[in-house]
């Protein structure tokens, strides 16, 4: 029988545009040695380590290997899952497994990237296929530009509805000491930003952040007794539905892997209202029109409401369900860890440890990743012991 | 050549090397370049459960995890489904160096076929190009054809 | 542990350039081999590990290409980013952690980057790449550091190869099969001091897959199941210079804690048959008495004593190990693949007679920095 499994612990580096005052290594320990003071542990009660990140973002091959004296891997069980910008929360996936094995007690997930080490956008268009996709791709923002102009022309959103959600998060942003861009924004600056490709601006995207996060996953009867709140492990689940970028564009159908992935963890969690149910959501925004649009494939509101639904006021701080409050990616984003940040914050908001970014009384949170070709990963955190 | 280096500022080592592939197309994706050499067109594939064709043919239809065998031709247009201009420089990892922008970069459903082609649209202007538009593939001269996706320079747009 | 089982299995024939196979073609051709072995559907599988590289691929998230080939449109997929003994360890925390079903699958094909920039990709970036280290002259430096502690000559790794060389005959997937002598191996063309040609595997295309189920779902399997009875990896520090290169601590570590899950206290009576990954000859001993099969320094004896022969007590490699087929990343899950071969007894020319409990072998990094280690058995 699977054993249950919590979070006890979390640690985040301090996060800039360029960490150049660490290696990758020793940025990597900044966050795990953080992740064990939360705790309350040395990394000798760590049985396991997974590790992720993205091989040619810093051009690293068997990061899991070369990361031991950061990681805290040597002569220790520790392996590399990597899925590209879902990789934080494959990481975390991969903890859990590790621990409701039954073969490990302690495990440390670990997302980490230092994207000031290559240029982030060539690195990306690497991840197209090489013979089909990789002549004329340009990274991320033109197919994300696609599924939001798609979105606006099929429901009438506007380009100010998506500002709105950068204003929430960059301010949310404010109430978190770790996040890498800390300066409050205003509807009228992200419209006045430059166009980068329409409809998308630059106050519109995420930034390239050097930053590492770290995770204590604990088993069923340790977890009680290093942490006073643990933060158990309801439900996980994954689609990376597509392998093709030419399959995965029809956007009228909305984010197909985001529908399947959370509807599986939802069933799994015993939620029927995820709105109503969900105190909290921690959601892989890369970009402000996902905040709208993939809150309806979350099931938070019906297909066209996601505008409303943030006008209104629900996903902002004291709203029905507050969404991002460490800022989300639009205020950090070192891809590696950057799901992993989800997790954390999802799990930081479960434990009552998010100081001025708390909300009260959480007792289910949700966090996802998002990447790939238009992958999703879902996990959801409650205070209850499932 | 040595470069100027400040070290009372920390240190950071560079590496800018290319490292070469030789990437397999395939049997189907072989067949795609040389309908393009021959006969300066496209071809598909439908799936024999759920009838998609897909562009470029491929071996397993994802969806119903069947194989594929029936190729369809397929002309050399089909219609604009989304495009971005791109304005931000960016280094190309095919060349070492910065691709040269603006361009334009689109979705293009191919006539008869169910999936989305990604390639470049010769129009840079935001106030000529619309989605919806029929757009037509300009190849290169077969004496300098590769079997590489720069065998189809770009499309343009016909209506 | 729950009880938990290989009832799938598939490889490809090892080969130096498999020009006409994409790494799709590659993983769905071995995905639904496993699943015709184990007579079972995609529907049967509950869940896809991918194994990949994105070195190798020339690929960032190099498991994209194959999610489709693999089966995972609309099910749970995670892929492992290291050697295939690594991935169908994931893959089998997943079935222990309440998956019925798991699907691993790896894939590689070394002929289209290039090798050496792929593993000087392993070394550090600011202090060690530069050097032109990679895979072969790392690998030289233990050799050479463990003919300097124990006192041993290139001619005894010359034998192990001159033995996996002729076991490959016996297995119609191994990329080099040789009627080589010893002379032969020390005459061969000299790569990096004490390496010479045939004491390093060739480099390798191929792909493999395996699927592991839980005891319910082992039952509906039309093969025999294999049983997991222990597993466990280990990583030694990163620098070759921190690490003791003739005497692996994370291999004894790993096989320790294997053998106590498998509830074996003399390895050598309890094990009839090793796959191991000697990616060099000289990494067969090496790896013996690491899983404690020998002293330190005395793991050339067994095949002087004639245990790790087709003939011995313990043949080591019946497959001909890796020093006869080197897909990177895949060559560990061949491991575990031919050890269920030998389990199933369907290992033909190679079997080992009654072979009962079999020890398969994967390693991580340079040099062996990690190791992981497999008990598996046919007896439940």
């Amino acid at each position: 029988m699977a054993q249950r499994v919590a979070i006890v612990g979390t640690g985040q580096t301090d996060h800039k545009s360029h960490r150049a005052d660490v290696s990758g290594r020793e940025m990597i320990q900044e966050a795990v040695q953080r992740a064990l003071d939360d705790c309350e542990l040395s990394i000798k009660d760590i049985d396991a380590i997974v590790i992720g990140n993205m091989d040619h973002f810093e051009s690293i091959n068997y990061v899991d290997c070369w990361s031991v004296e950061g990681s805290g891997g040597v002569m220790k069980p520790i392996m590399k899952v990597t899925t590209g910008g879902t990789t934080g929360t494959s990481v975390a996936i991969a903890a859990y497994y590790h621990v409701a094995s039954g073969l490990f007690d302690r495990v440390l997930a670990i997302g980490w990237e230092k994207n000031s080490e290559s240029d982030t956008t060539a690195a990306i268009i690497t991840c197209s296929d090489p013979i089909w996709d990789r002549f004329s791709y340009s990274g991320a923002i033109p197919s994300l530009a696609t599924e939001a102009s798609a979105y606006m022309k099929q429901y009438g959103a506007t380009q100010e509805d998506a500002a709105r959600i950068a204003v929430r998060d960059r301010n949310n942003a404010m109430n978190n000491p770790h996040a890498h861009l800390r300066r409050p924004i205003t509807l009228e600056d992200v419209m006045a930003s430059p166009m980068l490709a329409y409809p998308i601006k630059l106050l519109d995207v995420c930034p390239r952040t050097d930053g590492a996060c770290a995770v204590v996953f604990a088993a069923d009867g340790k977890a009680q007794k290093l942490t006073q709140r643990p933060a158990w492990v309801r439900a996980t689940s994954v689609r990376h539905t597509y392998t093709w970028f030419g399959d995965s564009t029809d956007y009228d159908a909305g984010l197909v892997s985001l529908q399947r992935a959370s509807r599986e963890a939802y069933l799994k969690a015993g939620i029927k209202n995820p709105a109503e149910e969900l105190d909290v959501a921690e959601l892989y925004l890369p970009y402000t029109y996902a905040g709208l649009k993939w809150i309806e494939d979350l099931g938070f509101c019906g297909p066209g409401q996601g505008p409303r639904f943030v006008g209104d006021g629900n996903t902002d701080m004291g709203g029905k369900i507050p969404v991002n409050p460490s800022g989300g990616v639009i205020s950090t984003n070192c891809i590696g860890a950057t799901a992993l940040l989800r997790v954390a914050e999802a799990a930081i908001q479960v434990m009552g440890k998010g100081d001025a970014r708390q909300v009260p009384d959480v007792d289910l949170a949700l966090a996802t990743g998002f990447g790939g070709c238009f992958w999703s990963d879902v996990m959801i955190l409650g205070a209850g012991r499932p | 050549m040595a470069t100027e280096r400040n070290y009372d500022q920390l240190l950071t080592v560079t590496f800018a090397q290319p490292m070469p592939y030789e990437w397999s197309v395939g049997r189907h994706g072989s067949r795609f370049f040389q309908e393009i050499r021959e006969r300066q067109r496209f071809i598909g594939i439908r799936c024999p459960s759920c009838g998609k064709v897909y562009v470029p043919p491929r071996r397993v239809c994802g969806p119903c995890y069947v194989e594929m065998h029936d190729l369809v031709p397929l002309s050399d247009q089909g219609t604009l489904k989304a495009f971005s201009i791109v304005n931000y420089p960016f280094l190309d990892p095919d060349t070492g160096r910065q691709r040269p922008i603006p361009y334009t970069y689109g979705y293009i459903q191919m006539d008869g076929a169910d999936n989305i082609f990604s390639h470049i649209i010769n129009e840079t202007d935001v106030d000529k190009i619309e989605v919806g538009m029929k757009v037509k593939a300009e190849f290169k001269p077969e004496e300098e054809m590769q079997g590489h996706m720069a065998d189809i320079r770009h499309f343009a747009i016909i209506v | 542990m729950d009880d938990i089982a290989i009832v799938g299995i598939a490889q490809t024939k090892y080969e130096r350039k498999k020009k006409d196979k994409t790494y799709f073609d590659l993983v769905y051709e071995m995905a639904t081999a496993a699943m015709e072995d184990a007579g079972m559907t995609l529907a049967d599988i509950d869940n896809v590990v991918t194994v990949s590289n994105d070195f190798l691929d020339g690929r960032t998230i190099s498991s994209m290409a194959v999610g489709d080939a693999a089966g995972a449109h609309d099910k749970n997929i995670s892929t492992v980013e290291g050697d295939g003994t690594f991935g169908a360890f994931y893959g089998a925390m997943r079935v222990l952690g309440g998956f019925g079903s798991t699907l691993v699958v790896v894939h590689s094909k070394g002929s289209e980057g290039d090798v050496r920039y792929v593993t000087n990709g392993m070394f550090d970036p600011v202090y060690q790449r530069f050097l032109g280290i990679e895979a072969v002259s790392a690998s030289a430096l233990q050799a050479n550091r463990y003919m300097h502690r124990y006192g041993l000559k290139e001619e005894d790794f010359a034998e192990v190869a001159v033995k996996n060389y002729g076991n490959a005959k016996n297995n119609p997937h191994a990329h080099r099969q040789l009627d080589v002598t010893v002379d032969d191996v020390m005459n061969s063309e000299k790569l990096a001091d004490p390496i010479k040609l045939l004491d390093c595997s060739p480099l390798s295309d191929g792909a493999a897959a395996i699927i592991i189920a839980d005891e319910a779902r082992s039952r509906k399997a039309k093969t025999r199941p294999i049983w997991i009875k222990g597993m466990a990896h280990c990583s030694d520090a990163y620098f070759l210079g921190d690490r003791d290169l003739a005497n692996s601590e994370a291999l004894k570590s790993a096989a320790q804690k294997a053998y106590a899950m498998a509830e074996i206290s003399d390895p050598a009576a309890a094990i009839d048959v090793v796959e191991l990954y000697d990616a060099f000859s000289y990494m067969e001993p090496l790896w013996l008495e690491g899983l404690g099969f020998s002293k330190p320094g005395k793991g050339v004896e067994l095949l002087k004593q004639g245990v790790t022969p087709m003939s011995g007590a313990m043949p080591v490699n019946p497959s001909g190990g890796v020093l006869s087929a080197h897909a990177i990343l895949v060559a560990g899950l061949a491991r575990i693949i031919e050890s269920v071969l030998q389990l199933r007894g369907d290992a033909g020319q190679r079997q080992v007679e009654a072979a009962k409990t079999a020890l398969a072998h994967g390693i991580n990094g340079p040099c062996g920095q990690a190791h992981c280690v497999w008990i598996l058995s046919n007896e439940n």
